[in-house]
């Protein structure tokens, strides 16, 4: 969790813009609070985002400040009406999230660890994606979620998750998955204004990285990708962690001369098609990098989408560096064994090029 | 009796309408009108009734997929609904819902729903609402569910939520004996619903779910509570459902003649109209002009769902999201 952000992670038009060097966790907690200043109407909710009262008083005390402290001090900013501790009961406080949204609140719902999601499915799948269809247009859901996935931390198989392909599965929900502290501040305020559901689905590894953050307010459109590195021979497609990965293989492909582009999607529903069959038809080579299991993945919807949308253009078959099909282990070798690794992702480049 | 005469013609009204309702719902279902399944709600008129008769469209419902009388009761248009059923486009949400999924969000209709025990917490997502915007006196949440859901974790996690938020909400349990073909005294812990309240820190009150006057009274004192800030109230509606689970369910292949016969005796219609005119509240006359205008009602609702469009099929499309950058029709 100490790895050090890659060069130039905003891409073109942000050079010379006023920022500075930020810790992921420090700008997700000032981006709910500037969310919270900005609209009375927002409000948190989740399992010790304040955490622990005071028996007599029954006052927050703020011990935890919410999981992995992402919500530290904003009790004590807004009270308790706005940070609202809730009991361990996914189903129920997701689905009264979705009901204060159906109702005029814009709800913003920590659940903790990514892999709490199917405790409350049901809200997310049945209620929050599909009202406003089913409905016929007359509501809409503006609700946010954030939870922790991501292998790496030895949190084993039931805090280390990474399907968010699941949820970009439902017609009605949005993903996106902030790779740095640029873009966890542009996804999150753009998530908590946007009018649809939307999950923002947080990689443990990043929470404690560092990386410039322009000063001013803005937000990153969603369904759009970046270009984080520019390339000709070959594309690597990141999501979230990944796209780090994808950085480091770069630089080690860089020393034995080949140039990859690194894609980092941001957004998985909608996603960005453009830029990869942009860079697809310049690099004619694309490797898809995803910690997530591979069946049904996103992984698999990019490869489907350039095979149908840039097949002329490809001079090798798309490939995939991604999860097993298997749970996260708790074993530290075995778990990094599991992570798509840098050298796994130079190694199917050097495959695919022909240049073992 | 402490209810006004206006109050008293409202609830024969919506009992009546809600009756002929399902009764009108169940030939068009029949004759092939109906484009899909429905799940009929005759007999439970006196629970919608007797508590939406003390709530505003300022307050909020959760509904199930037996909803078509919380519908009716919180005032929506039944020729919009009947259009619903029959999948037109001037249905109420535009064809795409069906019987099990008829809103009116500006009438405080969250929305009939599907999965069940789902409404639940959507209620109480409603009283949040109210709380955080201290308006719990102009708007609370009412929960419909049935004894079905009562075996729900989401009910159990939804009551905890209210009461230890102390949120305006009710909890109103219909309890027409059966979850689909299978009975509460089978699949049901406690002889009654409502004494799982005491657990949650909450009043649980069993309520002649065919007596629209209790309903009323008990209905009356927890919404008073919840818009006093007092919190959550748990009602058991001891109800029953006429017909089958669904439209073409045999209802006889698991209860008995001697049960409905039980019931249909405690009709809860009938009830209201023998209570009213000993008590020289309503005149018999004036029962029958608001069944007639009810009658006139459904075959306008029948007309209108039969006149309408079907809906264009571009809507398949439309409303998955407010906005989204990928276009919808080429995502196939």
């Amino acid at each position: 969790m100490t790895t050090s952000q890659a060069n130039n992670p905003l891409g073109p038009g942000y050079e010379g813009v006023a920022g500075k060097e930020l810790r992921f966790r420090d700008v997700f907690r000032d981006t709910l609070r500037a969310e919270m200043i900005r609209d009375e109407d927002v409000f948190l909710m989740g399992e010790d985002i304040s955490g622990g009262f005071d028996k007599e008083t029954k006052e927050p005390l703020d011990a935890w400040g919410g999981p992995f402290a992402a919500t530290k001090g904003l009790v004590q900013e807004f009270g308790p009406e706005r940070v609202r501790d809730a009991p361990i009961s996914e189903a129920g406080f997701v689905g009264a999230a979705v009901g204060s949204a159906l109702t005029g609140l814009r709800p913003v719902v920590d659940l903790m660890y990514f892999d709490f999601v199917t405790v409350a499915f049901d809200q997310l799948l049945s209620n929050a994606a599909k009202s406003r269809y089913m409905f016929g247009g007359q509501t809409r859901v503006p609700l946010t979620l954030f939870a922790r996935s991501g292998a790496g931390t030895g949190h084993a198989a039931q805090h280390s998750e990474s399907f968010y392909s699941m949820l970009a599965h439902i017609p009605g929900l949005k993903v996106v998955v902030p790779s740095d502290p640029y873009s966890v501040k542009g996804l999150l305020a753009a998530a908590i204004r946007d009018d649809d559901p939307v999950f923002l689905v947080n990689d443990k590894k990043l929470i404690n990285l560092t990386g410039f953050v322009p000063d001013e307010d803005y937000v990153i459109e969603l369904g759009k990708g970046r270009y984080m590195r520019r390339g000709t021979d070959v594309t690597l497609v990141g999501i979230s962690y990944t796209s780090i990965a994808c950085q480091k293989a770069a630089d080690q492909l860089a020393e034995v001369g080949i140039e990859a582009e690194v894609i980092d999607m941001m957004s998985l529903s909608p996603f960005d098609e453009d830029i990869l069959i942009e860079s697809v038809n310049k690099t004619n080579n694309v490797v898809i990098v995803d910690e997530d299991t591979p069946r049904a993945s996103m992984a698999s919807e990019f490869a489907a989408v350039i095979a149908d949308k840039a097949f002329d253009a490809l001079d090798s078959p798309v490939k995939r560096v991604t999860g097993p099909h298997a749970p996260v282990p708790y074993n530290r070798d075995l778990e990094q064994a599991f992570m798509p690794q840098p050298e796994d992702i130079v190694g199917t480049v050097k495959n695919i090029l022909g240049r073992e | 009796m402490d209810i006004s005469k206006e109050k008293l013609e409202w609830i024969y009204s919506t009992m009546y309408r809600i009756r002929r309702f399902e009764e009108t719902m169940l030939e068009q279902t029949f004759k092939g009108n109906a484009m899909g399944v429905t799940h009929p709600s005759d007999g439970q008129e006196a629970p919608p009734t007797g508590i939406c008769a003390h709530l505003t469209d300022k307050d909020w419902i959760g509904s199930t997929h037996r909803g078509h009388g919380h519908c009716i009761a919180k005032g929506l248009d039944t020729s919009a609904m009947m259009a619903e059923i029959m999948g037109k486009a001037t249905g109420q949400c535009g064809g795409k819902g069906g019987s099990m999924h008829i809103a009116d969000f500006s009438k405080g209709m969250l929305g009939a729903n599907a999965i069940v025990g789902a409404s639940i917490p959507l209620a109480v997502g409603a009283a949040l609402t109210a709380k955080y915007k201290g308006i719990e006196n102009e708007s609370v949440g009412v929960s419909f569910f049935g004894d079905g859901a009562s075996s729900q974790g989401v009910l159990h996690e939804s009551m905890n939520l209210a009461s230890v938020w102390k949120l305006p909400v009710i909890f109103a349990c219909e309890n027409n004996g059966y979850a689909e073909a299978t009975p509460s005294w089978y699949a049901v812990s406690a002889e009654d619903i409502a004494s799982r309240a005491e657990g949650y820190g909450m009043p649980g009150v069993v309520v002649d779910g065919m007596d629209v006057f209790a309903v009323y009274d008990a209905a009356g004192e927890a919404i008073a509570r919840a818009r006093a800030g007092e919190g959550p109230t748990f009602l058991e509606l001891k109800t029953y459902r006429y017909h089958g689970h669904f439209h073409a369910d045999v209802p006889l292949n698991y209860r008995t003649e001697e049960e409905e016969k039980y019931y249909r005796d405690k009709d809860a219609i009938k009830h209201f109209e023998r209570t009213v005119t000993k008590q020289k509240l309503m005149t018999a006359k004036k029962l029958k002009s608001i069944r007639d205008a009810v009658e006139k009602e459904m075959l306008d609702a029948v007309e209108f769902g039969m006149n309408s469009p079907m809906p264009d099929p571009s809507v398949l499309y439309e409303d998955v999201y407010v906005s989204y950058s990928n276009p919808i029709p080429g995502l196939r």
